[in-house]
């Protein structure tokens, strides 16, 4: 048990103590009194009678003189009595009332209640540390993806938000430090089902420290976290966790891919994201300003310098970023004021970078830069989500959000791993096989954002396939991919890939036999993974998105009907 | 020498003595069991409850379990007498008082047991 209990139990003591002996006398004192009943015949008050009225009177209920009517001794007795015992039963049940309400113990009961929900879950769950923008993000996307998840936040508020927050799902919150072991533990760490352990709290070392704990205690977990300086990331992998993600360094990697192979980008953007298929943006090449060098501006740097791409660097405060290269410029100062742009040669550049950690700043650098000169092209680093609003008004070119950026890296990584091996395949074949693919899924799936899914081909999650394959029968990606409530209409699912131990098949051909244990990688229109679910499940479905036939019941009845009527 | 010691060991050692004070005496004479004793037995049983709250070792659980034995029972032994005296009407007769007399007697094993722990406790304490 807590610590916390007993503690409460020992300062329970005082007042139940005093609370039994100020019955104990008073209830004596009654007994011992020789009173008289009704008819004037002496009569001594019993344990019981007196137990009843001190009950009575102690609680200020006061009933009267019951059963007789008291003589004079027996009422100064209950006058020292009524002062005596009311005192104490208000100082005792006010004490134990105050200490049943004492934080540390209602912690307690809150912890023990938590554990107990934990220990109920029995789905494969993940342990999400933090709940600031981006585990909020994550939480939305896990939910959608019908995941279960648990998550640590140290700041109360954050798990009000959670409990508030209207998901189709419970998510149990616990409010605690997640650096402290025993609370991961509490939150389920230990438990077979914890398949995943997201760290992404503000604080690197704590994410270093999660990351350690998880990797200890519960070795064959997925550990993915959030760092953004090289000694963390490092010390991080140094310890095998899997997935170390920077979101400047991740965004950094977008610009460049903008940069240099547009379309994947386009591609990338539009299956990862949350917002449907948009042009390609091409940042142009010339001479670029960065204002701002902190981790966001220097990963920025590092890769538009790969790109050959002139820079000028603006920043206030280098002494406390880290110092610039040797032959790049930097120009000392604010970028929120027009003579530090003009020094910084922004009527020459093509673009501007506002990357600080500052909105307001940032904005401010935007719309000064904007003004001196309006071709630029803008991108913003938007620091906190609620200032959604003013960066989709200032209308930047490319947003650089943090949260976003992290959230939809970490739910990829978590739900649908292929996808970044497609992107891998997709990139060795070049930029030109970017753009056929993102006109082929176009008009496959519309433009909206696509609903992307892994299928793995097992007894849990195709029993249907798996029984046709087993009788040999011959399934094909188009049976998988076909609309099962009519198999003539055109498809809107569209396979991107397909594993089969060590073989990788990139978009496969629709006429393509599976086989047992395939894990295949679809993308579809919003709704059609649920969809899909009936085709691998239900034997009957199967056979009619394979052969047409349907030996559904209804159907039997109509083809009765078309025998009698023609 | 500690007066927390004292208090906690006299509480025990008294509940002890007062409930063996009520059980002493002819198992179905009324008249050899005293209902102040009964009395002062429950009141200094609950006491030595109270005082047996909140402590963390092994032996300090099963000592509040032992007193809570304790309290059941005088307990039940008091309204025994109050259904016998004041309900039925039938009074103290022979059944009556060897079943009451016979639950302080198991009260008071719960209370042997109690101060041999205690006595435990303290001789290993001393080690």
């Amino acid at each position: 048990m807590h610590s916390v209990v007993f503690l409460i139990f020992r300062r329970m003591r005082a007042p139940l103590l005093a609370l039994i002996s100020i019955y104990a006398i008073a209830i004596l004192g009654l007994v011992l009194i020789p009173g008289q009943d009704d008819q004037g015949i002496p009569w001594r008050m019993d344990f019981l009678h007196a137990f009843y009225f001190v009950s009575y009177m102690a609680t200020t209920i006061g009933f009267g003189e019951i059963p007789y009517t008291l003589i004079p001794a027996q009422r100064m007795w209950v006058i020292v009595c009524i002062y005596a015992t009311v005192v104490v039963w208000l100082y005792s049940i006010g004490k134990i009332l105050g200490l049943l309400q004492d934080p540390a113990l209602r912690r307690a009961m809150l912890e023990k209640r938590f554990s107990s929900v934990i220990k109920r879950v029995r789905d494969p769950f993940y342990l999400v540390c933090g709940y600031g923008d981006t585990g909020a993000m994550l939480i939305d996307a896990l939910v959608e993806q019908d995941c279960a998840a648990v998550v640590i936040d140290h700041n109360p508020d954050r798990i009000n938000a959670l409990r508030l927050s209207a998901l189709p799902m419970y998510i149990p919150g616990l409010l605690a430090d997640a650096s402290l072991p025993e609370m991961l533990s509490m939150a389920g760490l230990s438990k077979n089902n914890c398949i995943g352990v997201v760290a992404i709290t503000d604080n690197e070392d704590v994410n270093l420290h999660i990351a350690m704990t998880a990797k200890l205690l519960h070795p064959g977990v997925k550990v993915i976290c959030r760092a953004e300086s090289k000694d963390i990331a490092n010390n991080m992998y140094s310890f095998n966790t899997d997935y170390v993600i920077d979101p400047f360094e991740v965004f950094a990697g977008r610009m460049a891919s903008a940069l240099k192979t547009p379309c994947m980008y386009v591609l990338q953007s539009w299956l990862t994201g949350s917002r449907r298929l948009q042009e390609r943006i091409d940042p142009p090449k010339g001479l670029w300003v960065l204002a701002g060098y902190g981790r966001f501006g220097q990963a920025l740097h590092k890769r538009l310098s790969e790109h050959n791409i002139e820079t000028i660097i603006i920043e206030a405060t280098p002494e406390n970023t880290a110092t610039p290269p040797r032959d790049s410029v930097l120009v000392k100062g604010w970028g929120t004021q027009a003579h530090t742009l003009e020094h910084a040669r922004i009527r020459d550049a093509v673009g501007i970078v506002a990357g600080t950690d500052h909105d307001t700043n940032n904005l401010s650098i935007l719309m000064t830069a904007g003004m001196i000169n309006p071709d630029l092209f803008m991108v913003a680093r938007q620091n906190r989500r609620h200032n959604d609003a003013l960066f989709e008004a200032i209308e930047a070119d490319l947003v650089a959000k943090a949260s976003s950026t992290l959230a939809n890296r970490i739910r990829t990584l978590l739900t649908r791993p292929m996808l970044v091996d497609f992107f891998r395949e997709t990139k060795q074949r070049g930029d030109d096989q970017a753009r056929e693919l993102v006109v082929r899924l176009a008009i496959l799936l519309g433009e909206e954002n696509p609903e992307i899914w892994q299928l793995e081909l097992s007894e849990t999650d195709a029993p249907a396939v798996i029984d046709a394959l087993q009788a040999n029968e011959q399934v094909t990606l188009s049976d998988l991919c076909r609309n099962n409530t009519d198999r003539d209409r055109p498809a809107t699912v569209c396979p991107l890939l397909l594993l089969r131990l060590d073989e990788t098949h990139f978009m496969p051909d629709t006429e393509f036999k599976v086989q047992q244990r395939d894990v295949i990688l679809f993308a579809g229109r919003k709704g059609r993974a649920l969809r899909q679910e009936a085709t691998l499940v239900d034997p009957t479905t199967l056979m009619y998105v394979r052969t047409g036939d349907t030996r559904d019941p209804r159907a039997f009845w109509q083809r009765v009907f078309n025998r009698i009527t023609h | 020498m500690n007066p927390e010691k004292v208090i906690f060991a006299f509480f025990i050692v008294l509940a002890f003595t007062l409930n063996f004070a009520f059980f002493i005496g002819d198992t179905s004479n009324p008249d050899h069991h005293n209902v102040y004793e009964l009395f002062a037995a429950i009141v200094v049983n609950l006491i030595a409850t109270i005082l047996k709250f909140g402590e963390r070792s092994q032996i300090g659980a099963v000592l509040l379990a032992t007193s809570l034995v304790a309290d059941l029972q005088l307990i039940a032994a008091a309204m025994i007498w109050a259904y016998a005296v004041h309900i039925s009407h039938i009074g103290l007769t022979p059944d009556t008082t060897a079943s009451i007399v016979s639950l302080a007697g198991a009260a008071m094993m719960a209370n042997i047991v109690s101060v041999v722990l205690l006595v435990i406790d303290t001789v290993r304490f001393n080690r």
